[in-house]
């Protein structure tokens, strides 16, 4: 009968997104973290399943941290969702940075679909050891 | 520091609630709960998508590694276990720790047509994906009439 929808939508789309297609929310997950902070900087952890290197976008700028991903996650053409807890395909989450922050020299690394970054604290505001030499 | 964004947070944790809430009374998304399901926020999020001939279970439990998850089949129920254990720095001071620790299990409900023999998981990006078969006979046939 919608022979014609069939044929429209890609039949061979090896790499389509989650399982739930058909119900995309247009409100991002809020991918959970952990934060915390040592003597050198700030550290973030975010659980984000499904986001490879390549989907992920990290802007940092004075003021905030900007975290998004989308999820890509390879399904059969024609599947139907069961059930969904994951409804969505886009990861987003900012964070406001603070002056002693070094969001230049922040780094990130992705393994197994947990995002960390580090910010360093600025080179003069990290707590330092100060030698006593005594002549 | 984090004053402005504590409050934010707290009302979206505070809407997260009401739509837990929401959830029990009319079952997630308007369809019925099943006998066992569970709440809203188990680690790892499941989804459940099928096709004519398989079944594929997706379980977002990132951070692990694949030996660490233990799956097994009883008649129509996969079973996922494992355990996350988060390193803990000791010398820092923790601002948030939102994220899942500890054990975890999850029980899903499979078709009643799965065959318990011909299951395939892979774990990638921290998304643990089964992939089940239906069987043969389960298939629909076309019967001649004599």
């Amino acid at each position: 009968m919608n022979d014609k929808q069939q044929v429209a939508t890609p039949s061979s789309s090896s790499a389509s997104s989650t399982a739930a297609q058909h119900s995309e929310s247009e409100y991002p997950l809020i991918p959970p973290a952990d934060v915390y902070q040592d003597g050198e900087g700030i550290t973030l952890h975010l659980d984000m399943p499904g986001v490879s290197k390549d989907r992920l976008n990290i802007q940092a700028d004075r003021n905030t941290l900007v975290i998004e991903g989308d999820v890509q996650i390879a399904t059969p053409a024609g599947m139907e969702a069961l059930y969904a807890e994951i409804q969505t395909t886009r990861y987003r989450r900012s964070f406001t940075l603070s002056g002693e922050l070094d969001a230049d020299k922040a780094a990130a690394n992705l393994s197994n679909g947990v995002l960390s970054v580090s910010i360093p604290l600025r080179a003069e505001l990290k707590p330092r050891k100060i030698e006593v030499k005594v002549n | 520091m984090f004053g402005n964004m504590n409050a934010l947070d707290t009302l979206f944790d505070e809407l997260r609630r009401i739509e837990g809430g929401i959830d029990q009374m009319f079952g997630p998304r308007g369809t019925p709960a099943g006998i066992r399901s569970v709440a809203r926020g188990t680690f790892p999020p499941t989804n459940v998508g099928a096709t004519d001939n398989e079944v594929h279970v997706y379980l977002f439990a990132p951070g692990l590694d694949a030996k660490g998850f233990n799956i097994s089949i009883q008649q129509n129920l996969l079973l996922v276990s494992g355990s996350r254990k988060l390193p803990v720095n000791e010398k820092a001071t923790y601002f948030r720790q939102e994220r899942f620790d500890g054990e975890f299990r999850r029980v899903i409900t499979l078709p009643e047509d799965i065959d318990p023999e011909r299951v395939e998981a892979k774990y990638r990006d921290g998304v643990l994906q089964i992939v089940l078969r239906r069987r043969e006979t389960a298939k629909p046939r076309q019967i001649q009439i004599n």
